[in-house]
């Protein structure tokens, strides 16, 4: 019964990173129907800019807010400047293209994907980096028998606030109805009077600070980053957004979530080498039975 | 009558001159570069062939795929296990090796070839994924794991004419591109040509005209992958070992870009595709390790100012009409 308590914690703490990028893609791609494949890189971003803050450099975050506030401040930091990064490639790479149509701006998207990729190896270097445990809050706890992680407590803590935030945001202001109003029809939105560029801009800088933020607790929880993390959590995440309905903020908290536990049964269950064949099998059964994810509601086809 | 016919050819051999040309250009380009060269020609061609497989899927179909590389790797691993364990000749692979990646995409494919958009993109990089990550875990104990298999013959015909140095394998992969093209010009201009760009233009329309939607897209995966299989076997024999790093996702994406940068559906565009694909960072290698910087911003930018390709297929409205007339004498 611990063991699978313990696991289950495991897989929550996963869950809750793919959750927090899932719903950077999903927020972008409700709203503008694209996949933004640079998505993982910013997430991968932001866990470099956390390592600098935190770890080199003299360490002067943790050096000046102390363990704690250092942590915040690393993620605060990260989350600003993915933010940024984010508007940024909207204005550079994207908004150039969306006249014609969308395939060009996956392209665009690899290929800032590529850029973000390398721009990191050639700044950080090649070789994978350490958060040193001296700026990591580090404590064994045991609860009933099940031990458990500070950090895993405080990922798990962290996480669900900014989820909870961003329910609220989307689901209960004024501000989140205008998101939704887009993600259904952007002319409409737009004839409503809703400000469309003050949601492109919001979700563009929302979805890749959650997704640094979590760059930045991964590398706390893993202690250790390589540059080509970005596609591989990015990949995982974008496959909870399709679990759960892509274009759906709750399907994205409940895929990511599901993705994590689902992944960590497989490895204790049937072998850690087939985890991920697992976790895609399940993505392609439910989508022959739920051809539109988990939560993802059924759309009437246009003729 | 005859004076039309006449301007007809006059006009055809001016519009095959430049082909010509390019055949010559192409027939004599071993003998003025060096071997390096050669090979980096060599692999041009296979991202040829691979985009030109992917190209019939999301080019002529219009559906995403992301998992291309899958189909690849299973035509590389089917000539790289056979051949290593068996014994067979790797050119009675080629053709085998294509059935097999071709029956691997209709097993794979046919539950959820119903799946639009976005949610076929993510199933195709699935598959990929669910290859690539079965390679490594060498089920079986026939896959080698991360190493690999090794080993591999070159092509022979017979004992008279083994392919077996780079020169050899440039005009070897060349041949084979140069007949998938003729193959796939006469495919575009068929009945399931038309078909194939009926369903990507208004797959509604497509169905209500009597199109088997679901025939005629599981016949492009069919068809995509046997063709990426057939790469994959002269990837196999080229290198003589095949590992699971080599048909990993980026890959993919990779050949989803060719066809994008080329235009979509257009063959000569995605020879081109393939060329800036695999020549750029060759290119570029005095710029170390700024080229793959270098080479995702031309992306960007390539994309910003010919969105719809370097090379984009003209569709003209005579085709549209004949495709109309061709389904009603059909059905009637």
């Amino acid at each position: 019964m611990e063991v699978i308590l313990e696991q289950l914690l495991n897989g929550l703490t996963i869950g809750s990173f793919y959750a927090l990028i899932a719903l950077g893609y999903s927020m972008v791609y409700g709203v503008m129907k694209l996949i933004n494949f640079a998505h993982g890189d910013l997430f991968a971003l932001g866990s470099y800019l956390g390592f600098t803050l935190l770890v080199s450099g003299s360490a002067y975050a943790t050096v000046t807010f102390g363990i704690w506030g250092g942590m915040i401040a690393a993620m605060l930091i990260a989350a600003i400047g993915t933010g940024i990064a984010g508007v940024l490639i909207e204005r550079i790479a994207y908004r150039p293209i969306y006249p014609a149509g969308r395939l060009p701006a996956v392209v665009s998207a690899l290929g800032i994907s590529i850029v973000i990729q390398n721009g990191i190896m050639v700044i950080w270097g090649p070789r994978p980096q350490a958060y040193s445990s001296k700026f990591v809050p580090s404590l064994m706890l045991n609860i009933g028998g099940i031990r458990i992680t500070l950090m895993q407590i405080i990922v798990l803590i962290i996480s669900f606030i900014l989820m909870g935030l961003l329910f609220y945001i989307i689901q209960k202001t004024t501000f989140g109805a205008a998101i939704r109003a887009c993600a259904l029809d952007r002319s409409t939105a737009a004839l409503m009077g809703i400000n469309i560029e003050t949601v492109i801009f919001f979700i563009f800088a929302l979805g890749p600070a959650l997704g640094g933020m979590a760059g930045v607790m991964v590398g706390m929880y893993y202690r250790k980053i390589t540059f080509t993390m970005g596609w591989n959590y990015g990949l995982k995440a974008f496959t909870a957004t399709i679990l759960g309905g892509i274009g759906n903020i709750p399907g994205a908290m409940l895929g990511g979530l599901l993705l994590g536990i689902l992944e960590m049964l497989g490895s204790v269950y049937i072998s850690t080498a087939y985890k991920d064949v697992f976790v895609f099998i399940i993505l392609i059964l439910v989508l022959i039975f739920r051809p539109r994810g988990l939560l993802g509601e059924k759309v009437a086809e246009k003729v | 009558m005859k004076l039309n016919k006449d301007t007809n050819n006059k006009n055809n051999i001016y519009k095959y001159l430049p082909i010509f040309l390019l055949i010559i250009i192409f027939l004599i380009f071993p003998f003025i570069i060096n071997a390096y060269w050669v090979d980096v020609l060599f692999f041009f061609g296979i991202y040829a062939l691979l985009g030109l497989s992917l190209n019939i899927v999301l080019g002529e179909v219009g559906l995403f795929d992301l998992g291309h590389m899958g189909f690849m790797a299973i035509g590389a691993y089917t000539t790289a296990i056979l051949n290593t364990t068996l014994g067979i000749p790797v050119i009675i692979l080629l053709p085998i090796s294509a059935i097999a990646a071709g029956a691997f995409a209709w097993l794979v494919t046919f539950p959820i070839i119903h799946l639009r958009g976005d949610y076929l993109c993510i199933v195709t990089i699935g598959m990929g994924e669910i290859v690539r990550l079965t390679l490594n875990n060498n089920p079986f104990g026939i896959t080698g794991g991360s190493n690999g298999v090794y080993g591999i013959d070159f092509p022979s015909f017979g004992s008279i004419f083994i392919v077996d140095n780079s020169t050899k394998f440039y005009y070897y992969i060349w041949l084979i591109v140069g007949l998938t093209i003729i193959g796939l010009v006469n495919l575009q201009r068929s009945r399931i040509g038309r078909a194939w760009n009926c369903i990507r233009e208004d797959e509604i329309a497509a169905e209500s005209t009597g199109i088997d939607v679901r025939y005629y897209k599981l016949l492009a995966f069919v068809l995509g992958a046997g063709l990426a299989g057939l790469a994959g076997n002269v990837y196999a024999t080229k290198l003589m070992i095949v590992s699971p790093e080599s048909f990993s996702f980026m890959e993919s994406c990779m050949l989803f870009s060719i066809v994008l940068i080329g235009g979509m559906g257009s063959i000569p565009g995605v020879l081109i595709g393939a060329a800036a694909i695999s020549l750029f960072p060759e290119i570029f290698r005095t710029f170390a390790q700024y080229r793959m910087l270098i080479f995702g911003t031309a992306m960007v930018i390539m994309m910003i100012f010919r969105p719809g390709g370097i090379w984009p297929r003209k569709r003209g409205a005579v085709e549209f009409k004949s495709l109309l007339l061709k389904t009603g004498e059909d059905n009637g």
